[in-house]
């Protein structure tokens, strides 16, 4: 009997920024995701391949990579779906400075966030009752459409608004200041709209919507910044914001 | 710039696209209606000399135009040719004053000239 092993041909990229495209031939297996392939590539031929990956179940947001060109996290993303005519190339996030090979250094990126204020500060404290946020509240729900992010930096690796303006706190960070805005038992929404108001905030956004067609889990952070946008003017043209 | 003023530029550009969205709308329709049995320069001066109602439509079309446009172009300038800072706020300054003298003349042409 004869094995007939089919194979994909995986280009990766190698090095820093000046690095280039090295191709390896990995064998095709069903239910194949792109981490396994680059994972095989690790373990069977060039075991210097920098990469990351913690969960491998889509919980983590550590192995997102631009597969074929389009940001997206590696372990849910079946070979079947991406591969053009059994090929693959695999780069680092875009937006992000390259570390070595795969791995980019999100440190900017994690960075805006906190620039975001995307901390949660209330002000009870553990001898309090909690607090009763209704489900069913406006505010309660907008914060649950975005509270899902595993900050993997695909909609950051996608937005053209980041390219083009790197001081730009960027979809993750906004959609995180944005479930806070309407988080009613946290009390620093003044400061947290001045963070993100402005050109380097929310009003920078151009709704090319990148981040909501790519988010792995579904989120839509154009939606949440248009919200921060409405927010932010209002407040800024009240005086709120001097 | 702050970024409370960033804000409220990005507010002024929003109001002013929802103004002119409208006014492109009724200007062009004007056009297409006054158009129907052929112009003449006579024929349009007849209509808007001395009429206000023309006057006041075409003054909010300059001004929300002259709003717009320079924060539109700032955007631009930032973003493609990362040129930022008081020259550039300068420049669009002098080009947004352009805009309200060339329309308003334009206006006071047809209205009252």
């Amino acid at each position: 009997m004869m094995l007939n092993i089919e194979t994909l041909k995986v280009s990766i990229w190698r090095g820093g920024a000046d690095g280039q495209f090295v191709s390896y031939d990995v064998p095709r297996l069903d239910s194949q995701t792109v981490l396994d392939v680059v994972t095989y590539v690790q373990r069977s031929i060039d075991p210097g391949l920098s990469y990351r990956f913690s969960c491998r179940v889509g919980m983590c947001g550590s192995c997102a990579m631009t597969v074929n060109g389009i940001a997206r996290w590696t372990c849910r993303t079946h070979v079947s779906k991406v591969s053009v005519n059994d090929a693959l190339e695999l780069a680092p996030l875009s937006n992000l400075p390259i570390i070595k090979d795969l791995a980019t250094d999100m440190s900017t990126f994690f960075d805006k966030w906190a620039g975001a204020k995307g901390q949660f500060r209330g002000e009870r404290t553990r001898h309090e009752d909690f607090a009763n946020v209704l489900p069913s509240s406006a505010a309660r729900k907008a914060a649950d459409a975005g509270i899902e992010c595993i900050g993997c930096g695909v909609c950051y690796a996608s937005c053209d608004t980041v390219t083009w303006r790197p001081d730009y706190l960027g979809p993750a960070a906004l959609n995180r200041a944005w479930t806070l805005v309407n988080d009613e038992r946290d009390v620093v929404g003044r400061e947290r709209l001045r963070a993100v108001a402005g050109d380097a905030g929310c009003h920078a956004c151009h709704t090319h919507t990148t981040c909501s067609e790519r988010c792995p889990k579904g989120i839509a952070p154009t939606l949440g910044i248009s919200g921060l946008k409405r927010v932010t003017a209002r407040a800024a043209v009240r005086g709120e914001l001097d | 710039m702050s970024a409370a003023t960033q804000a409220k530029l990005w507010y002024a550009q929003r109001i002013s696209a929802m103004v002119l969205a409208l006014c492109v709308v009724v200007h062009i329709v004007t056009i297409l209606y006054a158009v129907r049995g052929g112009l003449t320069a006579a024929e349009i001066l007849g209509r808007t000399r001395g009429n206000a109602a023309f006057a006041a439509f075409y003054v909010l079309f300059v001004l929300s135009a002259a709003i717009h446009a320079p924060i539109g172009l700032a955007r631009i300038a930032e973003e493609w040719l990362q040129w930022r800072g008081r020259l550039m706020n300068v420049v669009l300054s002098v080009f947004a004053a352009a805009l309200v003298f060339t329309g308003l003349s334009a206006v006071w042409g047809l209205y009252g000239g």
